[in-house]
Parts: structure tokens; sequence; C-alpha cells
């Protein structure tokens, strides 16, 4: 944890914006550019932020290793449930036409699942890989 | 002007690189990559590919430099003289780029909108896809449904790598925890 009056403001200060911007891609991303890969990724970033200013201890507090770990299976799970529920409903699989009455309903309420398990995933593994390295000291060899 | 800008970030880029491969210094070494990465990222704008930009300034800038600056924590901040003269290397690495480059004389011209790729489903997905999937961003659309099949793989791929780090990062931490146990 750093004690650096100025880093710990501006951490408070940006982590904020930089979780709506997070936000904003994720659900944004039919209309403008980006997605959940982007999405996922700028979570991570604000999250490992937050770690680098608060400590590794603190970030484990707002998200646990079971938590983060979830993610990066929960994400690959969500977007295969939203695959096999094609065949489900009669259609196939990643067939988003057939998840609401209207095909182009349908399209929508696929691919927004399917990016925010993106999105999910992406974030989990980033984070856990931060974890893993940021949890080692020299002496752990 | 756009092509003036580019050319600017690909200049500054090559220069980075050559000062990256001189360099002893850990340190002055992932800090080069990551301004390597932000210049890539800015080349990305430049080329109207916000999504990449994106994706490369919170990965290869953000999150590959912080990963970088923990495995230094882990060792020495000098790199170690080579052991040999990097002759070999250096000749078999300038070969194949050369071959690289002679490969894309028979590319398309750049942004050439007579290029096969442009021709193939292309023109399919810009004239049906807001009609079919009701997205206005084409770039969604295609990723997320058109070829949903490739992003599901993509996410599996990501999901393996992140699997793959937590079983080899966490049995080191085992062994030592099982080696002081008895």
């Amino acid at each position: 944890m750093t004690r650096d009056m100025v880093l710990r403001v501006v951490a408070k200060l940006l982590i904020p914006f930089i979780l709506l911007f997070a936000l904003y891609v994720q659900f944004h991303g039919d209309f403008g550019p980006g997605g959940g890969f982007q999405a996922g990724v700028i979570l991570a970033a604000a999250m490992v932020f937050y770690a680098i200013v608060f400590g590794l201890d603190n970030a484990r507090k707002v998200l646990p290793d079971r938590l983060v770990e979830t993610m990066v299976a929960a994400g690959v799970l969500l977007y295969l449930g939203v695959g096999v529920a094609g065949p489900l409903l009669g259609g196939n699989f990643l067939d988003y036409f057939v998840l609401a009455a209207d095909p182009v309903a349908g399209q929508h309420r696929g691919i927004f699942w399917i990016e925010l398990g993106v999105a999910i995933t992406v974030c989990g593994v980033m984070l856990k890989v931060y974890y893993l390295f940021a949890g080692r000291g020299p002496e752990d060899d | 002007m756009e092509t003036l800008i580019v050319n600017v970030l690909l200049t500054l880029m090559m220069l980075a690189v050559v000062v990256l491969a001189r360099t002893r210094n850990l340190f002055a070494v992932i800090v080069l990559s990551g301004l390597y990465s932000f210049l890539m990222a800015t080349a990305m704008v430049a080329l109207d590919a916000v999504d990449v930009a994106m994706t490369e300034a919170a990965v290869g800038a953000g999150i590959s430099t912080v990963l970088l600056l923990g495995a230094l924590h882990l060792c020495r901040s000098e790199e170690a003289k080579p052991a040999h003269k990097p002759w070999l290397p250096l000749a078999v690495t300038a070969s194949a780029g050369l071959l690289l480059v002679y490969g894309t004389w028979d590319l398309p011209a750049f942004s050439d909108p007579e290029a096969p790729i442009h021709k193939h489903v292309a023109p399919r997905y810009l004239a049906d896809g807001p009609r079919e999937t009701g997205v206005p961003n084409v770039v969604t659309a295609v990723l997320a449904s058109y070829r949903g099949f490739d992003t599901l793989g993509e996410t599996t791929v990501v999901f393996t790598a992140g699997a793959g780090i937590i079983a080899l990062l966490r049995r080191r931490r085992r062994t030592t925890a099982d080696k002081e146990a008895p």
C-alpha cells in the first residue's frame, strides 16, 4: 500500500470513472466501439490500479480470490449457456433468433448475454493472473 | 495527414524497439515496452480501429506492464551479458523479416476497397447486418452474432490460458508449503 497522498487521492477520483467507462463500453458496445473483451480488460485494469495503490490485501477484500476464480469459468459457461439455449428452444447452437418472439430482439438478447460472458471471463483471468503474480515474493521460489 | 501521423507513430515505434533491444536495464525495458504499446494504440486510433486501440492500451500498456513489473520484482534488474555473439540469430531473424517483406509485395494496397477480403462476405454483413441483428455497430454484429463460434473459441482460449496460469503458479506455492510442513 502506498502512503503517497497524491496517488491515493487521484486513484480514488479516477477509479469510479474507469469503472463507469467499463460499463459504458460494455453496454454501449452495440452502438459504438467496444464490447465484452474491452470492458472486461478495463474493469480488470481499474482493479489492478486499486490493488497497486491500496494494496493487494484490500483488493482481495473487494474481489476475493474465490469470486475471481468463479468469474474465470462463469463467463465461458454463460456463453455456452446462451449457445445451448438455441437447440433447447428449437434452433441451432448459438442461434439467437429463437431467444425471443421477434428475431431481431432475439439477436439483441443473445449478443447482450454473450458479451457479458466474454467480459466476465476476461476480467476474471486478468485479475487472477495479477493476483498470482503480485502475491509472490522473491522468497517464494 | 492521417498517413503522416501513422508514419510518425511507426517511426517512433521503430525507435522504441531499437532502444529496447539495446537497453540492459530491465526497468527501462518494461517502461519502453509500455511506451511501444501506447504508440501502437495511438496508431490504431489513427487507423479508426478504436476497439483494438482500447484493448492495446488496457492490456499492452496497462496490465502487461504491471505484470512485467511484478516479474521484475522477483529477479535482478540488470540483464546478464549474452554468453555468445548474436550473429546467427540476427541473421535468421533478418532473413525471415526480409522474406515477410517480400511476401507483402503480393498483398493488395493498404485499404484498397477492391481487395478480395472486402469482396467476400463483408458486403453482406454491411448491407444486411443492421437489419438482421438490429445492432448498428457492425463490428459487434459480426463478432457476437455472425462469428459467434469464433468468439466462443476466443473466450475459451482466454479461459484456458487463465486456468493454465492458475495451475502453474498455484502448484508452486503448495510445494513450498509442503516443504515447510514436515
